[in-house]
């Protein structure tokens, strides 16, 4: 069968930050004896149950994220990490990611890391600006992140991210300079740049509504993207999806597994899992989700595709990327309606040529526009 | 004593009335009180507003068609009576119907609001029923209210009609107070009718109302002769003539009759289908040995006004043309015909009497039909004569000629408003703003007054009812009818999306309120149109010339910042919602115009209509 990569959700955080809705809680205690000590023991029963469900399964990357994963420590995440070691086939080659919080690491915990078998460091910067970080509720203070990069790279890791964040209410031109010059000179080899969303329900949502931040601006939104994107090109590194950009090789092999319709199974509580054309997503409460993968399985609802529902996500998902979208994977139709796109200069024409549907310069920027204008 | 039979009522125990009275003033629970006191309806099976048939009659309040019922009443010392009680519709928009139905009565009811005082509508109907000769019976209802003030009321009807304070009935219809005494001022004072029994039939029809069971309805007032079951009828003003299959009286529900005589008010069915074979103001006689000259005053109904309406869903178009063929049998004035909108497809160019009328068969559309429609904003017909000479009636503001125009003519009313006099100022400014002249005014009572005015109809027709409510605090009423015409220098205004004029929001404007109109809609359409691939410029134009634009400027960044495992299916959900709001997008040219921006322009008011 098909290689599947895995993905591990460490539902765990010392504070939520006020943009955040990912599935993470703070208490170190939650109902049903979960506790952040032993977290890992459950992930692994989940770990065993999919061993069992896959036949002879071949991991193809690894990536741990959250929450904080580095909260549970070097040992509990190498446990899991050996844990999946010894229930399938892993190569030499397989890329282990793990998130890290600038505040929940050091160089011991790194080459701890190392030593267990991680070869790639992804790290929450979000910004250099001290204003930033405040309006973002980020604990962490502006050098953190450069610091834990550089040791990262000190302890062995040949592959470093950095997250940043831009669009904040109150963020400058200069602070997003400032962030890109700091996160490109700490010696990582791989960027992720997302604008900020306000996401219902979160601490910032409150915070626009009552007048108290104003709204991000759209433009000022694609301003940024434009200089961080100008930047990063400069320094070497090209964009290969919408919000990730890295220099040659350090492309993350783990996230183009969402891109391109591969196989992939989420571990932990809310996370969700594809496979050839169904999907589906664990119960979201850590102590729910503990409880049926007690029982049985941690699922809590699926979907299985239809034939055009998996046409439009290769569509919706493969033009995000710079790999694009093969024109031979099209109807006759979207087919015309790419070279009406090409001529508006949404679609990248020499790609067009050459058979390919990929997102200009220009195109990047409207991609859902130009992803609706597509599939028609 | 026997009940007065119908067809064999001597016509000296006969009377006539009808009830003039503003919306909300009681007309309808009067109609209740009378039914119940006569003893036509025993309580049991009494209900609210037991005359109005409508639907919306009843939610509004107001009644659209004319009923008529006949009362048997045996006054207190002990005579028999016959009262028809002919219900008149209550609004601006039907006054010719209104006045059909007064000319079938020798007197009428004038109710009015104890609280209120008369308004602008009930005054104009109340000279109506003056200029018919009809004797006057004042009345002021709710005067169990707490608010009432029926001293200071009874003054003023006494000024208007030219009467004793003292001879003002008070009643409340609600409770039944003071109904007896109106029934027997109305024997007493309402004299009873005058005609020719041996005389050739003659007829007046006050309404025709369709019914899915039985055909037209046709309301009748005989005059002289009489018309039996079987007669074959004439409609002096067409010439058909027609095999009458039933005649009979509404008691209070439709009762069968051998015939109807002198005075006497009833119904005929004829078996035709269509309100337009059986017209308001026409003459009935009969077939044979007819009369040769009608009663007089008949008049086509005739649209003042004009809208466009269009299926929200261009599917549905079908089933607005046949809603429309439905609702035109029982309405004779509602005109319409086919007309293709490039902005909103395929619609009908659709003519009303007026606002009100405008709206009841848009909610009727809607309501009764399951309809969701796109009206544009009314407009008025406007004669124009071109350089040429050549003389072109528009209906459509789209339609107004490009070429050299030698003269333009609106048409005009004549305008009432009675307000409390604090808000004269305010009144007179927006009248002035609408290009009115002053013709009167008067004081009806110490603080209320009565402004005439003439108008352009043009600009009674756009959001002048909802601007004075809002200027008097809801106090004023208005009333008006169409005078004629006037020449005017007035101007179409186009608006222009990407250079593409829009055909829907063309509007024929007076010069110097073009620029005011242009900017207005270009602002409104800023805020509407959603930013796109490339910058939009809104532009409004006269011919060629652009007096104002806006721009809406290129859309920047459209892209989901992240998309990974557990975004996926939220994404492409969103992105099936999308493609459904698609649908709902028109093209104009390359520009993509949601349905809602459409409506909201299209609306009088800043906010959304009240429905």
């Amino acid at each position: 069968m098909a290689p599947i990569s895995l993905y591990v959700h460490v539902p765990f955080c010392v504070s939520r930050c006020g943009y955040c809705d990912f599935n993470t809680y703070t208490a170190s205690e939650l109902a049903g004896g979960v506790n952040q000590e032993s977290f890992h023991e459950i992930l692994n029963q989940e770990v065993a149950f999919a061993a069992r469900t896959l036949d002879q399964p071949t991991v193809s990357t690894i990536f741990f994220g959250g929450g904080t994963p580095t909260l549970i420590g070097a040992a509990a995440l190498n446990n899991t990490l050996e844990f999946i070691g010894n229930n399938f086939s892993i190569s030499d080659t397989v890329e282990i990611t793990t998130e890290a919080n600038p505040d929940s690491v050091d160089a011991k915990m790194f080459a701890e890391l190392k030593a267990g078998g991680f070869n790639r460091i992804s790290i929450g910067m979000q910004s250099a600006s001290t204003n930033v970080l405040k309006i973002l509720q980020r604990t962490h203070t502006p050098g953190a992140s450069e610091k834990a990069a550089r040791l990262a790279r000190e302890a062995g890791f040949d592959h470093v991210n950095m997250d940043l964040i831009y669009g904040t209410p109150g963020e400058t031109d200069a602070d997003v300079r400032a962030s890109v010059t700091a996160a490109v000179e700490s010696g990582v080899d791989h960027i992720s740049a997302y604008s900020l969303i306000v996401e219902d329900g979160t601490a910032l949502a409150r915070q626009v509504q009552s007048g108290e931040l104003p709204a991000p601006d759209e433009d000022l939104s694609a301003d940024r993207f434009e200089i961080i994107d100008h930047m990063l090109e400069d320094a070497g590194m090209q964009w290969y999806e919408i919000s990730n950009w890295a220099l040659p090789g350090g492309q993350g092999q783990h996230n183009q597994s969402y891109w391109n319709g591969s196989d992939w199974w989420g571990i932990g509580p809310g996370a969700h899992s594809h496979r050839s054309g169904t999907r589906w997503w664990n119960h979201k409460h850590p102590s729910t989700y503990a409880r049926a993968l007690e029982t049985g399985s941690p699922q809590a609802g699926q979907e299985v595709l239809t034939a055009e529902q998996r046409h439009v996500e290769t569509v919706m998902l493969g033009l995000r990327t710079r790999a694009g979208v093969d024109l031979g994977s099209l109807t006759d139709a979207e087919q015309e309606r790419c070279s009406a796109l090409a001529a508006q200069g949404l679609l990248d024409g020499g790609a067009l040529a050459l058979g390919v549907a990929r997102v200009s310069d220009h195109g990047r920027l409207v991609a859902d526009s130009v992803i609706r204008e597509l599939l028609g | 004593m026997t009940t007065p039979q119908p067809g064999s009522t001597d016509p000296a125990i006969v009377r006539n009335f009808s009830i003039i009275a503003h919306i909300d003033h009681g007309k309808s629970t009067l109609a209740d009180r009378m039914l119940q006191q006569t003893g036509l309806v025993d309580a049991r099976s009494m209900r609210a507003q037991y005359l109005d048939r409508m639907d919306i009659e009843r939610e509004r309040g107001i009644t659209i068609k004319s009923q008529a019922v006949r009362l048997p009443y045996t006054s207190v010392s002990g005579e028999n009576f016959v009262l028809n009680l002919i219900d008149t519709p209550g609004h601006v928009d039907f006054t010719y119907e209104v006045s059909r139905s007064l000319a079938a009565c020798e007197g009428a009811v004038l109710l009015v609001d104890a609280a209120q005082g008369i308004e602008a509508q009930t005054l104009a109907n109340l000279y109506l029923a003056m200029e018919n000769e009809l004797e006057i019976i004042p009345v002021l209802n709710k005067i169990d209210l707490p608010a009432a003030q029926p001293e200071k009321y009874a003054a003023e009807l006494a000024h208007i009609i030219g009467c004793d304070p003292a001879d003002i009935l008070k009643v409340s219809a609600k409770t039944g107070e003071g109904v007896i005494e109106l029934l027997e001022r109305i024997v007493e004072r309402v004299p009873a009718p005058k005609g020719d029994p041996a005389a050739p039939a003659r007829a007046l029809i006050f309404d025709s109302v369709y019914d899915t069971y039985r055909g037209v309805v046709t309301y009748v007032r005989v005059v002289d002769g009489r018309i039996a079951t079987r007669d074959k009828i004439e409609m002096m003003s067409l010439g058909t003539t027609h095999e009458l299959l039933e005649v009979g009286v509404i008691s209070p529900e439709p009762m069968a009759t051998k015939g109807l005589g002198v005075g006497e008010v009833g119904y005929l069915i004829t078996g035709v289908k269509d309100v337009r074979q059986s017209r308001v103001g026409d003459t009935v006689t009969t077939a044979v040995h007819g009369a040769t000259e009608n009663l007089g005053g008949y008049r086509d109904p005739k649209p003042m006004v004009f809208s466009g309406l269009y299926p929200l869903d261009g599917s549905d178009y079908p089933e607005l043309r046949d809603a429309l063929d439905k609702l035109k049998l029982n309405d004779a004035s509602l005109t319409y015909e086919p007309e293709t909108s490039l902005a909103l497809g395929f619609g009908f160019r659709c003519g009303f009497l007026g606002l009100l009328h405008l709206e009841i068969v848009r909610e009727r559309l809607e309501r009764e039909f399951n309809l969701d429609l796109i009206s544009t904003a009314p407009n008025v017909i406007y004669r124009v004569v071109t350089d040429a000479g050549a003389e072109i009636t528009v209906t459509n503001p789209s339609e107004f000629p490009e070429t050299k125009l030698a003269k333009i003519f609106e048409p005009t009313v004549r305008a009432t408003v009675i307000l409390p006099s604090e808000f004269v100022g305010a009144v007179m400014e927006l009248c002035q703003v609408r290009r009115g002249t002053l013709l009167g005014m008067d004081y009806l009572s110490e603080d209320r007054v009565e402004l005439r005015y003439t108008l352009p109809m043009a600009e009674i027709v756009f959001d002048f009812f909802d601007q004075l409510k809002s200027k008097t605090r809801g106090y004023a009423s208005l009333d008006y009818e169409p005078t004629g015409e006037q020449d005017a220098d007035l101007v179409k205004v186009d608006i222009l999306l990407h250079g593409e004029p829009v055909d829907a929001f063309s509007a024929v404007v007076h010069r110097d309120k073009a620029y005011a109109y242009g900017v207005t809609m270009a602002q409104k359409l800023k805020e509407l149109i959603p930013r796109q691939q490339f910058e939009v410029p809104i532009q409004a134009a006269i011919g060629s010339r652009i007096i104002t634009r806006e721009t809406v400027r290129a859309m920047r960044k459209d892209v989901l910042a992240k998309c990974y495992g557990g975004d996926i299916t939220r994404k492409r959900k969103l992105l099936e919602k999308q493609k459904e709001g698609k649908k709902r997008m028109k093209m104009v040219g390359r520009v993509e115009v949601p349905q809602e921006a459409f409506i909201a322009a299209l609306s009088t008011s800043d906010t959304p209509t009240k429905k």
